[in-house]
């Protein structure tokens, strides 16, 4: 992105520290007294993340910040999305297509969705189809929205044998080689990868994010 | 000479095998090795697979859930199972209670699926004044009203804090409204029901014990933190509450620390079993950073925990996921009073940091009980007992939260016969 004025540095900061009240009163002030380009407030914000999920990685910020972090986001964006004028900047180029969903017999979501967000904020287009996805669903949905990559989440261990089915399932169907499967959840491990035939697995949203990266040549 | 378990006549054989196992476990918590590792029997829906029964039916059927779980603990001959039937045979309370926070077979699930939490926002961030200015009065006209639908008429309870002379009469007209009698009429069903589950539940103890086995744990609780995130406000409430409330939240959480421990204590008197399992939700080295930790989660814990072993009582917590980064913290409390039951930490790293000041308990991985083969969970066992049992560690070996649902019969056999082949 392009540098960054006074302000412009003051609100990056004030969200990546976490800083909440602060960052939403200047984004405020600069959206709708101050006129400043939605599309660059938003800009911000994205950059803020990227130190966010620096901090993450370096163990510096753990999960309650991901999440403060994308609550703050959402705010601003609700706030932001509406003054983009029509025709304005339009959709950003994604860097792939993730589809993501928690296997059947499974409810869980929560670190599902962490790790939507973490990927939609990363510039990845995310479709996240929801908890106990039958295996149909999501032969259905991948047909339709051709992912470059596949997530499946699952926290019990009955997910285990749902991931492997839902796998098994995908590669009769042929549509195996045409993404990357990872998988993530309370009990993954190597173990489990090997024994559902995954391609990865990843034990935090960042990780989901490098290897998303990684199998799209997106840089980090 | 045999003697009886309430209508169960127990050898004095049986007695002799119930002693030394209940022994073995003590003497660990003491850090005094015992004579052989102890093992233990700890699941959910596990015993359904082994016996051949749905999940519906170990959760529904009394009788069917008893039969299947007895089964396997006399196969087994563990040194301590946990209180199966009270952890599973809840269907027919949980429907009776309409409790709204967990889908189970015929409730949201399939009948061989196990029952699942619904993480929720039961409490407002709003609402911690209340809580911290009447608990008793939140929980009536609130909370319970919030998770079972039998109290739901209770949102119309007069408060009663502040009522003196005939106020304590005009005040109780809201009895009368036919919502609130409707309730109790429910309540009283529901309650019938716990009672129900209760004697299922004595019955089978009794019939464990005169068979010659001790229950590892004869209550459960929650930690102050982890009763305020899973219970009431949920796990993204909580985690912005560490930002947004963190003053109010202290408080809450302070006080969540004296009434959960007074009732632990209670508990575990009432059930006559010094140990108290508890599962630890919220610990994980990736839930909060290590100033969060020490901040929000250890204080009301470790106060809990002291007031626990002043209460001669023996603190189980089992810490759930990876806690390596918790070790040095959660090592504060006096040697030779608690068993720490680890999931994914490495139970060899915890013996190195925590072996001389609590018994450890654990931690096959799930993955390897539940897709491994019999000689996989044989050399897994080995390395534990090599590595700590074989070192002088005072240890229970048990899976990384006990038997997973999933697990195969064989594996799990292997897990206790490696234990008799390598520690006694």
């Amino acid at each position: 992105m392009s540098e960054m004025n006074e302000q412009e540095a003051q609100l990056v900061e004030w969200l990546a520290d976490m800083r909440e009240e602060e960052a939403h009163e200047l984004a405020n002030r600069m959206l709708l007294e101050e006129g400043a380009d939605p599309l660059r407030v938003l800009e911000l914000c994205r950059a803020a993340m990227d130190i966010v999920g620096k901090r993450f990685e370096e163990g510096e910020y753990f999960l309650p910040e991901l999440v403060l972090a994308g609550e703050m986001l959402e705010t601003i964006g609700a706030v932001a999305k509406p003054l983009i004028k029509e025709g304005e900047g339009g959709a950003a180029a994604k860097l792939g297509r993730v589809l993501i969903g928690t296997v059947h017999g499974d409810l869980h979501d929560i670190g599902k969705n962490i790790v939507s967000f973490m990927l939609d904020i990363n510039g990845f287009d995310v479709k996240d189809i929801g908890i106990d996805v039958p295996v149909n669903k999501f032969i259905e949905e991948i047909n339709a929205f051709q992912p470059d990559v596949v997530g499946l989440s699952g926290f019990l261990t009955l997910a285990f044998d749902s991931m492997k089915e839902t796998i098994a399932a995908l590669e009769q169907e042929g549509l195996r080689s045409k993404f990357k499967i990872m998988i993530g959840g309370g009990q993954i491990d190597e173990t489990v990868r090997a024994y559902t035939g995954a391609d990865a697995f990843g034990v935090n949203a960042v990780e989901a994010v490098n290897l998303c990266r990684g199998w799209t040549g997106a840089a980090a | 000479m045999s003697g009886f378990v309430g209508p169960y006549e127990q050898t004095a054989e049986a007695k002799a095998a119930y002693d030394a196992r209940m022994e073995r476990i003590l003497a660990c918590a003491r850090l005094e090795r015992p004579d052989r590792m102890p093992v233990g029997l700890h699941s959910f829906f596990w015993p359904a697979n082994y016996g051949g029964i749905t999940y519906k039916e170990l959760m529904y059927d009394y009788d069917k859930a008893k039969k299947v779980t007895l089964d396997a603990a006399m196969e087994l001959e563990p040194d301590g199972v946990y209180p199966l039937i009270l952890g599973s045979t809840i269907g027919r309370m949980l429907e009776k209670f309409e409790f709204k926070q967990l889908q189970w077979p015929g409730h949201g699930v399939g009948d061989m699926q196990p029952f699942q939490y619904l993480d929720r926002e039961y409490m407002k961030a709003e609402e911690y004044d209340d809580f911290l200015f009447d608990p008793t009065g939140f929980y009536l006209q609130k909370y319970l009203p919030r998770v079972l639908g039998v109290f739901e008429g209770f949102d119309k309870l007069p408060r009663f804090a502040g009522m003196h002379y005939l106020r304590t009469m005009y005040g109780m007209r809201p009895f009368a409204l036919p919502e609130v009698r409707a309730s109790f009429e429910k309540i009283v069903a529901a309650a019938e029901e716990t009672n129900t589950l209760f004697a299922h539940h004595i019955d089978w103890v009794q019939r464990l014990k005169a068979a010659g086995f001790p229950l590892a744990n004869g209550s459960v609780s929650t930690s102050p933190y982890d009763i305020i995130a899973d219970y009431f406000r949920g796990a993204t409430g909580m985690m912005k509450d560490l930002y947004r409330h963190k003053d109010k939240l202290k408080q809450v959480l302070d006080k969540m620390s004296t009434i959960v421990t007074r009732m632990t204590i209670e508990n575990a008197r009432l059930a006559g079993h010094p140990i108290v399992f508890i599962p630890i939700h919220w610990a994980p080295d990736a839930f909060m950073s290590p100033k969060q930790f020490e901040e929000f989660w250890w204080p009301p814990f470790r106060k809990m925990l002291m007031g626990m072993i002043e209460a001669d009582l023996i603190p189980m917590p089992m810490w759930e996921s990876d806690c390596t980064k918790r070790l040095e913290v959660i090592k504060d409390i006096p040697a030779g009073k608690c068993i720490y039951w680890f999931e994914r930490t490495d139970l060899v790293k915890a013996y190195e940091v925590l072996g001389d000041r609590v018994a450890l308990r654990g931690n096959l991985s799930p993955s390897l009980l539940t897709t491994g083969k019999p000689e996989e969970v044989d050399a897994a066992v080995k390395h534990l007992v090599d590595n700590i049992w074989n070192k002088g560690g005072c240890m229970m070996l048990d899976g990384a939260f006990g038997i997973p649902d999933e697990t195969p019969v064989d594996n799990v056999r292997a897990m206790f016969n490696a234990a008799r082949k390598y520690a006694g």
